[in-house]
């Protein structure tokens, strides 16, 4: 499936999205995909500080537990609060289902992730397994 | 050339058929077993959980593994390695036991079926085939008995759920409405004759296990050919995700988690399938001493009460939040929608009702003492197909 080029992602499988000095985040297609039917989404409250590739809080699905891993570094503004009463809806779409919203302390720490284009062909080889 | 080589994955004949079919495949006990299938089929495991629940779904359990014990005194050799009574068992009855050590603990849990005048069969565990073959053989060869190990002859498959017989019955003369929950029969099904057909399965629904011979082309015939006599009770193929979700709701113990080699049958709570009336069984004499030294950790249900989901070997906290036992088997209920666990804690800490933690990455989360099963199917042609009540 092509991935959405307005947005970047990780090769945990996050994307990120960026606004001037804020982003949004969620986890991509091919993570729900693997991941299965998600259950539960512990996501950090709104202030708590996120540092790239640190994780920043877990997705569960019926068989287990998968870390979250922040593709930037900053502070949490706004938490979905679908996650709490409809996790599913990350299956049903996980590009427009997002986890939170934050401010970015350094926002050239985006430029290093992969495009769709790269996050595609990265996806690729790793279903190939 | 390294000379220790890791044992090869091993595989059902219907491997081929889940691959095909898309199955997400996983690991299971030294076997490459399919978790969940595609969405497009039905699957996913709550999907899958679901369908067993409401109508029908079809499991490949071939993993499972078969001991036939024939011969004149095969019944006493029965006797001495199962804790129930087999002397109960009518031809074509079967029932829920388990093989015991010495000290009282468990080998594995079995269903031990009656097949004929001297003859049994003992359905086991995948994980410990070889190990239940050796103990069975090496505790009865004094007896005058055959003890074969016939776990590669058949291709098990389960169908489980309020509409299995339905779906079976379309695919064999033997007359199911015959044959009582855990007794089995015989018949023709998709063409093969003689095939044993029994009233067990693991997720505390309704249903059968057939028993197939087990060569690739006759055992994806026949998984086919139920698929399609299902469509029109909406049958979906189901794999082990669902399978460990349905038998949890059910309290159904599963070797390693809820019984083990450390591990003995009061603790588990399975006094019911053991007959100490039976004057002699391998490992009696322990329970008997463990029973009268007073049992001091039981086994039972949590359900969580605030959010968070319990999972295996997660460590089970009192109010206070000191460590008192473990999760021997956690995760949601899908079709409960609620967040479930079967731990060991003291018998102190066990009674219905009793207010717990269990710790998630670090924090108690609560959780309370339910009666089990948390869930029991309701009785043939109930409209209500409900959990139990959670009234506490």
């Amino acid at each position: 499936m092509p991935y959405p080029s307005d947005r970047k992602y990780t090769k945990e499988h996050e994307w990120i999205q960026v606004n001037g000095n804020s982003a949004t985040v969620g986890i991509t297609d091919y993570a729900q995909e693997s991941l299965g039917d998600i259950v539960f989404v512990e996501t950090p409250k709104v202030g708590a500080e996120l540092t790239a590739g640190k994780t920043f809080g877990t997705v569960e699905s019926v068989k287990a537990v998968s870390d979250l891993f922040a593709p930037a570094s900053g502070t949490v503004t706004e938490v979905n609060a679908d996650l709490a009463t409809s996790p599913e809806k990350v299956n049903k779409d996980a590009h427009g289902s997002w986890m939170v919203k934050m401010t970015l302390k350094n926002p050239a720490d985006v430029d290093a992730l992969l495009s769709a284009a790269d996050y595609e062909k990265f996806v690729a080889e790793e279903a190939g397994h | 050339m390294s000379s220790v080589e890791a044992p090869a994955i091993r595989k059902t004949a219907l491997n081929g058929v889940h691959r095909q079919m898309g199955a997400k495949m996983v690991e299971f006990n030294g076997w490459d077993m399919p978790v969940e299938y595609p969405a497009s089929l039905g699957g996913g495991i709550i999907s899958e959980h679901m369908a067993v629940r409401t109508g029908v779904g079809i499991f490949d359990v071939s993993h499972m593994g078969d001991i036939r014990l024939a011969g004149p005194q095969a019944l006493a050799a029965v006797q001495h390695i199962s804790m129930n009574d087999a002397s109960k068992l009518a031809i074509g009855q079967a029932q829920y036991s388990a093989l015991l050590y010495p000290q009282g603990t468990f080998v594995d849990d079995v269903i031990v079926h009656r097949l004929g005048e001297d003859e049994y069969l003992l359905v086991i565990n995948a994980g410990t085939r070889e190990k239940d073959f050796s103990w069975v053989r090496d505790n009865t060869h004094q007896f005058d008995c055959k003890v074969e190990n016939l776990s590669d002859d058949y291709t098990q498959i389960a169908i489980q759920g309020p509409k299995a017989v339905d779906l079976l019955q379309k695919l064999t003369d033997a007359d199911l409405s015959a044959v009582k929950f855990y007794w089995v029969t015989r018949g023709k099904l998709c063409g093969l004759p003689n095939i044993l057909l029994g009233r067990t399965g693991y997720t505390a629904e309704d249903g059968f296990e057939i028993y197939i011979p087990a060569d690739e082309s006759t055992s994806a015939r026949v998984w086919n050919e139920i698929l399609a006599a299902g469509r029109e009770f909406g049958v979906v193929a189901c794999g082990l995700g669902s399978r460990n979700t349905l038998r949890l709701e059910g309290k159904l113990p599963l070797y390693g988690h809820e019984i083990s080699d450390t591990i003995n049958v009061w603790e588990a709570g399975l006094d019911r399938f053991c007959k100490m009336e039976k004057p002699e069984f391998v490992g009696r004499e322990a329970l008997e001493k463990a029973k009268a030294a007073g049992v001091k950790r039981a086994l039972v249900g949590l359900e969580m009460t605030e959010r968070g989901i319990a999972r295996d070997e997660y460590k089970v906290q009192n109010e206070s939040g000191q460590e008192i036992g473990y999760v021997t088997s956690g995760s949601p209920g899908p079709f409960l929608k609620k967040n479930i666990a079967l731990v060991y804690v003291p018998i102190e800490q066990s009674a219905v009702g009793t207010k717990l933690k269990v710790e998630i990455r670090g924090q108690g989360v609560g959780a309370v003492v339910v009666s089990t099963p948390f869930y029991k199917r309701p009785k043939k042609d109930s409209p209500l197909r409900t959990q139990r009540s959670t009234e506490v």
